[in-house]
Parts: structure tokens; sequence; C-alpha cells
């Protein structure tokens, strides 16, 4: 330790061992969603109601396939990022870290389950 | 910090002893949407993946998010996908160490609030009548 300056052994670091990096992940992911979430909510009304015929050619479209996939990816990552903070200020202990491994385990569950299906589609298998 | 003796003063007034000024609602809002964006986009993936899997699958889906109850969820999915986008916004310009003013933070809390209703109203116009 002797032979580390402070600020060689502060940077990068604080109390979660991860700096600014979490902080900074979810403003990047929210920017992206703030393009993505038009693109894909309006055409989701649109949408919404329509018979399976309608809704699979909608969605076998290029450009939903590819928002879709692209909103289904950047949503459930900014969900967990956003949840793991309202879980770190809530719930302390055991319960934290089981909360906090299991959205994550739920979140990119779901990104996967909303992805396979709109490539599936896509592709036509 | 902990071990410090403070006496027997009295505590700091907590939450409750405040009237609740639309920026503190504005923001605890801001995580019940964030919660229930996560719920309903899950369900929106199980739509989709059921439209993948079969007309059937779909028909069983789609027949429960098309229900009076799932227009509902899906109505509330809107509303708090367009507070979260337009609150977001805000959060976003805070970041930068911007509009922090008493007024200018009461002033964008109104207006988020108008462009969410209507985005809302574009939405439900999008999904009913074109």
């Amino acid at each position: 330790m002797r032979y580390l300056t402070d600020r060689k052994r502060a940077t990068g670091l604080g109390s979660a061992r991860s700096g600014t990096g979490h902080f900074w992940e979810q403003r990047v992911s929210s920017i992206a969603l703030l393009i993505l979430m038009p693109l894909f909510l309006f055409p989701l009304a649109y949408n919404m109601g329509d018979g399976y015929e309608a809704v699979h050619a909608a969605y076998s479209h290029p450009i939903n396939a590819t928002v879709t996939v692209a909103f289904m990816l950047t949503a459930f990552l900014h969900f967990f990022q956003g949840i793991q903070v309202v879980i770190e200020d809530y719930v302390h202990g055991r319960w934290e870290l089981v909360l906090i491994i299991g959205t994550r385990l739920l979140s990119a569950s779901f990104a996967l389950i909303g992805t396979i299906a709109i490539l599936k589609i896509f592709f036509g298998a | 910090m902990a071990d410090v003796d403070r006496g027997n003063r009295p505590l700091s007034p907590h939450l409750q002893v405040y009237k609740w000024p639309l920026n503190m609602a504005m923001s605890i809002l801001h995580r019940i949407t964030g919660v229930a964006l996560g719920i309903v986009t899950a369900l929106i993936a199980i739509w989709f993946f059921a439209l993948a899997w079969s007309p059937d699958a779909f028909a069983a889906v789609n027949g429960l998010m098309t229900s009076w109850l799932g227009w509902l969820v899906l109505l509330g999915g809107a509303v708090s996908a367009w507070f979260h986008f337009v609150n977001g916004i805000r959060h976003l310009v805070w970041d930068t160490g911007s509009h922090f003013g008493q007024k200018r933070v009461n002033r964008t809390a109104v207006i988020g609030l108008a462009v969410t209703a209507l985005l809302t109203i574009a939405t439900i116009w999008v999904a009913l009548a074109v």
C-alpha cells in the first residue's frame, strides 16, 4: 500500500468498487430509450387489438423487428439498472442480495423471451 | 458518525410532516412507474412469445391483453411509459446541473405532466382511431 499514491487508490473505485460506472451506463441506456420508446410504443398501440395475421405480418417487417429487439434489450437493461438502485435504497442484508440477483435474472429472461420471439417471427421459422 | 453522542435532542422532521410539493410526488412516481413498466414490458414480451409460438397461443394471450382488464393494464403502461419518459428528460437535464431552481423545478413538473397527458392521448388515439 505504501507505494500507492492516494489518488491511485481512489481512482475508479468508491464504496461499490465500480466508481461512477453504474450511474453513467444508466444515463446512456436512458438516452437510447428516448429514441426507442416512441418508435416502439406507437406501432405497438397501432397493432394492439388486431388479429394474429395482421400482428404477425407487422412484426416480421425489418423496421418493427429491429426496433422491438433493440427496445427489449435496452428496456430490460435499463429496468435492471433502475430496480437495483431502488432495492439498494429500501432493502438491506440478505434480501438485498437475493432481490438484486433475482431481478437481474428475470430481466435477462424477459429480454431473451421478447428477442427470441421477434427473431423467430422475423426469420419465419 | 453513528457513534457521536447527540444527546436527547429532537430529531429532524421526516417526510410525513411536510405538505407534499408536486415535485416530491413526481419523484416517487418516477420509481413507481419504473417498476410498473418492467412488469408491463414483461407481459408484452410474453405476448410476442405467444405470437411466435402459434395462432392458438396468440389468441389466448391476446384475449387476456384485450380484455377490459388487459386494456386497463395497457393504459396504465402507456401512462407510466410517457410519465417516466418525460420525467426522465427532467432528470437528464438535472444531471447536467441545470434547472434546479425552485421556480424552474415547479414549472418543468407542470409542463411534464401536460406533455405526459398529450403523449398518452396520442397513444390512445393511435390504438383506437388509426
